[in-house]
Formats: structure tokens, sequence, C-alpha cells
């Protein structure tokens, strides 16, 4: 049983190197690059809600400072995009690190506020600094260059994007099967319980709040070099809630959920492009209809129902 | 010394005085009973021994050491385990995960070398598996040991915490009504496991209102009503306590 967890990650890899040659054209190639990338900001969110049982609804904000990050440091100052990159994740995990303490001695209603809150005064900033980060119009992003090699294609980028979710897929399953993600766990299903066998319930709650905004801060980087632009948008408070959805539709504490509710969701805006003007209503319905009669999520509900556990 | 010293201890909830002025001192190695009608400050008085609740005064020393006030998590790093009452077992995870939990503090808890899937973890984690399935056997949970946590039933649930608690490696272990709500037959399995917990050498303080169990197991025993002290002292010296009689039984028994 603990040998099958594995094999979802051997049909992410073969899916991930088949994908590029069945694609019939380019629109296909970038929709599976903003589907994976999803994939991996879903990945982090999903530790923190599904296995750590903490809401965040200010997810997008983190995604936005690694997005501007990667904007305005090479722009403005000529920074390298990696180091750029990288000082977008370290602020993010500060920035988490130092809210975390105190948010997270709310619970429930109460917390999930607190991360709108901390969302919102991001999208804020981010709106108003117009000097450096064009405001509500947004700004350009530079190319990202890999060891003096420039990544400028979908296909590379589809490359290196795949790379990091395969990684982040292993990384995520060794996680949780091991005594860091057994305590994570354990503070979901009991909060006191783990704390009496010596969980520092506060310390771990802090500690995948940050490791999962700086996996949604470095992926907002990484979106932002591969298209180009960035605006408050991509940072706003409908697009944390877009990133909670995919968690929840996809599987709450399941991996392999995560990727499907990224999946899924990145895809369907696209296909339900044909219902012109309705799209949203649609939209709404599918996910109300999918909560009513697998309100586990996606990938648990099949596990369940064809008795295979994950 | 005694390991355990209880002085003067009181927690307030309001106008409630839920536990007042109680003291007491627990030897290493036996097993001490907390009894009392319901309502009597029991579990109150465990929730403030392990640091659930602040006492609102007095002082709790272990091995002389002053620990009212710390947090939970602080007193499992000196050796304090405890069970719940109402079942506090992690249903989102398996039977044997939740026994690994109390091993907690004894494992790497390293997040990077847990993500990168290092080979020394993986190992201690493969042997942590064994250890709990071990523990799992000893408190007669031999079948469960590939079960969800979910999928098991109450009395077993009962003693999955004791698993849990012993992977702690406890020296000081707290049963908070190990046999409610259990049939005869678990009662006296939960009583021979009680008696094997104290025969390897860990201190056991239970509060349990199977009296015949009580009686059998413990070397002394506290009773508590409206969360004062009202009788301490071997089983003997409590069952003749008039107190004692009056509080169980009524006024005029």
């Amino acid at each position: 049983m603990k040998k099958s967890v594995y094999n979802g990650l051997y049909l992410v890899i073969a899916i991930l190197l088949v994908l590029p040659f069945v694609l019939p054209n380019s629109f296909y190639l970038d929709l599976a690059v903003r589907m994976a990338i999803n994939a991996v900001i879903v990945l982090g969110l999903n530790l923190l809600i599904g296995f750590a049982g903490q809401i965040s609804l200010g997810h997008a904000g983190f995604l936005g400072i690694g997005a501007y990050a990667s904007a305005v440091l090479p722009t403005h100052f000529g920074w390298h995009p990696l180091l750029a990159m990288g000082a977008g994740a370290a602020a993010t995990g500060l920035l988490a690190g130092l809210v975390a303490r105190p948010i997270f001695k709310l619970k429930g209603h109460y917390l999930a506020m607190a991360t709108l809150g901390l969302g919102i005064i991001i999208n804020i900033a981010l709106r108003n600094e117009a000097q450096w980060t064009g405001g509500p119009d947004g700004m350009p992003v530079p190319g990202m260059g890999l060891f003096g090699f420039e990544l400028s294609s979908d296909k590379q980028w589809y490359w290196v994007v795949a790379v990091l979710l395969s990684v982040s897929v292993w990384a995520s399953l060794n996680l949780i099967d091991s005594p860091f993600g057994r305590a994570l766990r354990a503070l979901h299903g009991s909060e006191v319980a783990s704390q009496v066998v010596g969980v520092d319930v506060v310390r771990y709650k802090v500690a995948i709040f940050v490791l999962s905004a700086v996996f949604a801060s470095l992926m907002g980087s990484v979106t932002a070099h591969y298209v180009g632009f960035v605006s408050p948008n991509f940072a706003d408070f409908f697009h944390s809630i877009e990133l909670v959805t995919m968690v929840v539709i996809g599987g709450m504490a399941s991996v392999y959920g995560s990727l499907v509710g990224a999946v899924l969701l990145t895809a369907l805006p696209q296909a339900l492009a044909t219902f012109e003007g309705w799209e949203t209503v649609v939209f709404g319905a599918i996910l109300m209809l999918s909560m009513i009669f697998m309100p586990k999520g996606l990938v648990p509900t099949l596990a369940a129902k064809f008795g295979k556990g994950e | 010394m005694s390991m355990l010293q209880v002085k003067d201890l009181s927690i307030h909830f309001g106008g409630v005085k839920a536990v007042q002025n109680v003291s007491f001192n627990i030897d290493a190695g036996i097993v001490y009973s907390v009894i009392g009608p319901n309502g009597a400050g029991k579990t109150t008085l465990f929730n403030l021994i392990t640091g659930v609740y602040k006492p609102t005064t007095g002082e709790i020393r272990l091995d002389g050491e002053a620990i009212h006030g710390k947090s939970p998590n602080e007193l499992a790093t000196r050796g304090v385990a405890r069970t719940f009452q109402n079942l506090q077992i992690c249903m989102n995870m398996s039977a044997v995960e939740n026994v690994m939990v109390g091993a907690h503090l004894r494992l790497d808890r390293n997040l990077v070398k847990a993500a990168l899937r290092f080979p020394g973890l993986k190992r201690r984690d493969a042997e942590t598996r064994a250890e709990a399935a071990e523990l799992m056997r000893f408190v007669g949970l031999e079948k469960y040991v590939e079960a969800r946590a979910d999928a098991m039933s109450y009395g077993a649930l009962k003693r999955l915490e004791i698993a849990r608690a012993l992977a702690m490696k406890p020296r000081l272990i707290f049963l908070d009504e190990p046999a409610a709500g259990l049939n005869p037959k678990e009662t006296i399995e939960v009583d021979h496991l009680v008696r094997k917990i104290a025969d390897s050498g860990v201190t056991v303080v239970l509060v349990e209102h199977d009296m015949k169990m009580v009686m059998n197991l413990s070397d002394r025993i506290l009773v508590l009503d409206y969360g004062k002290k009202l009788a301490e002292g071997s089983g003997e010296e409590v069952r003749k306590n008039p107190d004692v009689i009056a509080a169980y039984l009524g006024a005029h028994a």
C-alpha cells in the first residue's frame, strides 16, 4: 500500500513527458504550462489547508509579491531575475513568518478573515505604488535568463515547469509521510492530542504557512516571467478564492487531488468559453454540484469509490 | 521526594471554582487514582497538571521543578503523557500513524530532510512504524495495525489512545476514564493493561468510575468532591471514610 502512493508520481511524470508531443498547437501548450504552475501553487496550499487544516484566503497576495519582485527589481534596479525571484521568496517568507504568529492565535472564520485582510493589503499596496508597479495597469516583466540561456519559447518554459511540478509532487509525498507531516496532520485531527504528545502547534502552523507562501511567491515569479506582464489582478482576492477552490474541488489532503483540481479549474473557463456570457453561471453551477455530490473532492471520492485509498 | 507534588492548586472559571486548594503527592512507580462524583473536578485536575489549563493559584512540581503554567508540549518533553475522557484521535490518519505521532519528540522533525526523503529519516520512520505496531499489540489492537482510525470501534480507540501515550515512552501517564463506555469484558482487559503499564515502571494516574477497577489497581486514592479534596489514602482507608460514604451515597447513609 505504501508503495502505490509514488506510482501516481510516475504517472504524472509519464504524462508530462508525452504531453508536448501530442498537443496539437501552442494554445494547448500554453494552457498546459499554466495548469502546471497552478498545480505547484495548489500543492503548497493543500499542505496548509488540506493536511494542516488551516485556511488562507490571501495566497494570491504572496503570488503577487513574487511576481512583482520579478518585475520591479530587474526593471528598476537591474537585478538578475533569479536574484529577484529569491529576494521575492525571502521577503514573502519573512512577511508570512511575521504575521503568522499573531494570525495563528486565531481559528476558523477569524483565521480566514485575517488571511483575507493580509491578501487585500498586499493587493492595495501593489495597486497604489504606481511609480514602482505601474499601478492598476500593471507592468511588463523582463525575460528570464538561465545560465546565459534565454527562456523564451513556450516549449522551454514547459520543460522548466514540468520539472518543478514533478519535484513538488515528490517532495509533498515525502513530507506528508514524515515526522513533520504526521505532526501537521495530527494537529488537524486533534490539536490538543498533538500538543500533549509534544507538537508545538503554533510553530508547525507557522512553518507550513511560510512554506506554502514561499511556494506561491516562487511560482508567482515564474508566472510573471512566463507571461511577461504583471497586473494587480493577479494578486487579488478572486485569485485567492480560485486557488482555494482548486484545493477543495480536487480534494483536501490529497496530493493528486491538488493536481486534478488545478488542471480542471484552469481548463474549465476555456472549455466554457462557448457559453458566451453565461460561463460564470455554468462555472458556479459546476462548483456547487461537485461540492454537493463530492464534498471530499474529486480524487478522494473516486479513490473511495474504487476502493483503493490514496 | 515525591515525583509529583501538587500544592494548594485552584482554578476558577468565572465564578465556578472547579478545583479548590487541592494538595497531594504522587510517588514514583505507583498507581494513583482520582475518584469522585460527576463534576467533582477530576478531568479539570488532569487538564491542570498536563498543562491544558493554567491554574489560578497553587503550584505543581515534577521532580521538584515547577511545571505549572507550562504548555502541554513542554510537559511532553518531561515525560508526561495522557489520554482523554472524550476521545482525541486523529481520524484523518491511520491507526498506526496515530501511535507514531506519540513518538514525535524522539524523531527528527526536520522539514527539509523530510521533503528530500533523507535515507536516515526513512529508516527511522520504518523502525517507528514497527515500534508502533508492537505497542498496538501490547494494548491488544494487533488486528487493527493496518486499519484506518475512523473504522475502529469506541473500545478500540480508547486503547489506541493508550498506545499513542505509551509511544512517548513516558515516566508518568494520566489515564482519564480508560474504561468509560466499555463492556465488562473490555473493562477487564483495560484493567490488565493498566497493571501491565504500571509493572513496566511507568507511574500511572487514573481517573475512573469503575470502583472495582480502582480498588483493584490503586496504591493510593484521592477523592474529590465539588472541586475539593475530600479524602486521600489506600483503598481500604478511603472506603471506610465517612465523608466519602456520604458523598457517594448521600448524607444520611
